[in-house]
């Protein structure tokens, strides 16, 4: 019944309107986005004085590392939000009781879970839409600069919070939405630390250091979908001279993100499942 | 052919790792009289509750809901039901969780528009209707949980401790609205502890405890009458245990004769061993001289039934 699906997905929608979480996240949104903007038009000023006489390609330089910075930072609070948000909506309902009123409807429990997956989805991608848009936007405004391969950026980024919402919503067929928000921002450390370590391990070219950050990678994809964004998306001669802040010495292969599609699938089914067949 | 019975269940066996919640729900009601299941605390009546709905998976036994295996969506349609710890969704007002569930279940929305106001009137919430839940009295999440459960007109109603909350008024409207139920010919099944609750709004009762349906009584049936108070002059002192019948004077019989005429009547109580034997009592009396002026055959109430079946709470529990 696909009308369930669309009526779960827009009270999810709307109650984290009512709830005021789409109200906390837009200032949370405005107060980074105006903070970068006033950042960037800073380090913009400051570059344009002291290199004046430089060539336009420096310039450009600084205005990609500046807006793959913002990214990086809006991707982490994304991120957080994305698992604070989705940490209570199952679990939360489970433990109050809300839950029965609704699975003792004429609605399978799958419907119920896809549903609320489709609201956070779409709730998600419209932060994304706003964050890592506005930071594109104001690095676009103030320098002319606009990253290459931005759609399969922003499609890995979109990916990530996908997977992050995902597991989220599985553990909360399961665990308290305590237990459930600590295991999956830890998972997502985990995985920050293991992007770190493969880097590391590539610099210093050891080749367990490398595994021991693949595995992490494998375990929790999101840092490593991040290393690909920013990969597509940096700036033309960081490409060219393989340099910069935001170039990784080891980049995550295009299995790994076949990889991180097919974990985001499992963790879906698996969460269906788990809710399908637990007690209420 | 439809079944007669609304619900129908055979050993509804319920573990929850090692802990036995439920070890034998074995139940019939039938279509359109109100149930109660009546048991202390902790005795597996939720659970029952729960597995009918298909909430919890039995561990083992089998069951049918409005002819419908447990747990089938079909059945759920016309289930209406509320939890005993229920919690809404508090950011919606009254009118929009109606309209929420109410769309849940399939209704129609120009069905919905009449039957929300409709139903929060019969709550008494039509003026709070619009407030968000989060400002209701518990009492009030009560009335509004009961619209909740009545919204498609279900044909079966299953209500867990549903005074739960609510003041005398309160308790008089689940009444009232249980017995408006039964009148359009819906099933209640009726989850308390409460005794009198039960007592006063059910056709039948099952009694639970330590997760067993022990037993099951019929409240309206004659023959459930047992005792019988008289008030009568010179009522012989003995020669009852013949037929099984006991008899025995409640008052003080010291300084008065029974036999004298003008003396006030005494008061007896017999206990009969088959309620078939009401009129002989009575006929048994008169043949012996008794001037009868009261003769009131009474309920073995439930409380009594409750005590001998269940125990006080706790025990063997």
């Amino acid at each position: 019944m696909k009308s369930a699906i669309t009526l779960i997905a827009a009270t999810t929608v709307h109650q984290a309107v009512r709830r005021k979480l789409v109200l906390m996240a837009a200032v949370a949104c405005g107060g980074f986005l105006l903070l970068y903007g006033l950042a960037f038009a800073a380090a913009m000023a400051n570059a344009h004085n002291v290199i004046n006489a430089a060539s336009r390609l420096i310039q450009r330089e600084a205005a990609s590392s500046f807006m793959l910075l913002g990214l990086y930072a809006a991707d982490l609070l994304t991120a957080t939000i994305a698992i604070l948000a989705a940490s209570d909506t199952i679990s939360g309902e489970i433990s109050s009781g809300a839950m029965q009123t609704l699975a003792s409807k004429p609605v399978a429990r799958w419907q119920i879970f896809l549903g609320k997956w489709v609201g956070f989805v779409l709730l998600l991608t419209a932060l994304l839409a706003v964050l890592q848009g506005g930071v594109m936007l104001i690095a676009w405004g103030f320098t002319g600069y606009s990253a290459p391969n931005v759609a399969s950026g922003l499609g890995l980024l979109w990916l990530e919070m996908v997977v992050l919402v995902t597991i989220t919503l599985l553990w909360g067929t399961r665990l308290s939405t305590l237990a459930n928000g600590v295991l999956s921002l830890g998972l997502f450390g985990l995985a920050f630390l293991g992007g770190w370590i493969e880097q590391l391990g590539a610099v210093t070219q050891h080749v367990r250091v490398v595994q021991i950050g693949i595995v992490a990678s494998l375990i929790m994809p999101s840092e490593a979908l991040w290393r690909r964004a920013a990969f597509d998306m940096r700036s033309p001669l960081s490409a060219a001279v393989n340099f910069g802040p935001f170039t990784w010495a080891s980049v995550p292969s295009g299995l790994m993100v076949v990889y991180a599609a097919a974990y985001a699938a499992l963790a879906l089914m698996l969460g269906l499942r788990s809710f399908a067949t637990r007690d209420l | 052919m439809t079944s007669e019975l609304a619900v129908e269940t055979h050993t509804l066996r319920k573990l929850y790792g090692r802990k036995l919640a439920v070890s034998d729900c074995t139940l019939a009601v039938r279509r359109g009289e109100a149930f109660g299941l009546l048991g202390p605390n902790g005795a597996g009546k939720s659970t029952c509750v729960k597995m009918l709905l298909g909430l919890v998976r039995p561990t083992a036994g089998t069951g049918q809901l409005l002819g419908e295996p447990l747990g089938a969506v079909a059945a759920r349609r016309r289930v209406g039901f509320l939890p005993e710890h229920f919690h809404f969704q508090d950011w919606l007002s009254g009118t929009e969780l109606l309209h929420l569930h109410g769309r849940l279940l399939g209704m129609e929305s120009g069905r919905l528009r009449r039957r929300v106001p409709e139903l929060l009137e019969r709550v008494e919430l039509g003026r709070q209707g619009r407030k968000p839940i989060r400002e209701y009295s518990k009492g009030m999440q009560q009335r509004v949980g009961l619209a909740q459960a009545l919204l498609q007109e279900p044909d079966i109603v299953f209500l867990d401790e549903p005074t739960s909350g609510l003041d005398p008024l309160g308790r008089m409207l689940v009444r009232d609205l249980i017995a408006e139920q039964r009148q359009r010919g819906a099933t209640v099944f009726l989850n308390s502890h409460l005794l009198g609750e039960v007592e006063v709004s059910c056709d039948r009762v099952a009694f639970v405890k330590a997760g067993r349906v022990l037993e099951t009584r019929d409240l309206r049936a004659p023959e459930a009458v047992t005792v019988v108070n008289v008030r009568a002059r010179s009522v012989p002192r003995d020669g009852w245990g013949r037929m099984g019948i006991q008899g025995r004077r409640q008052d003080d019989a010291s300084g008065s004769d029974p036999a004298k005429g003008g003396e006030p009547p005494e008061a007896w109580r017999f206990e009969l061993p088959r309620p078939e034997l009401l009129p002989e009592l009575l006929r048994l009396l008169v043949d012996a001289g008794a001037e009868v002026f009261e003769y009131t055959p009474r309920r073995d109430s439930l409380e009594e039934t409750f005590l001998r079946v269940v125990g006080h709470e706790g025990d063997g529990q």
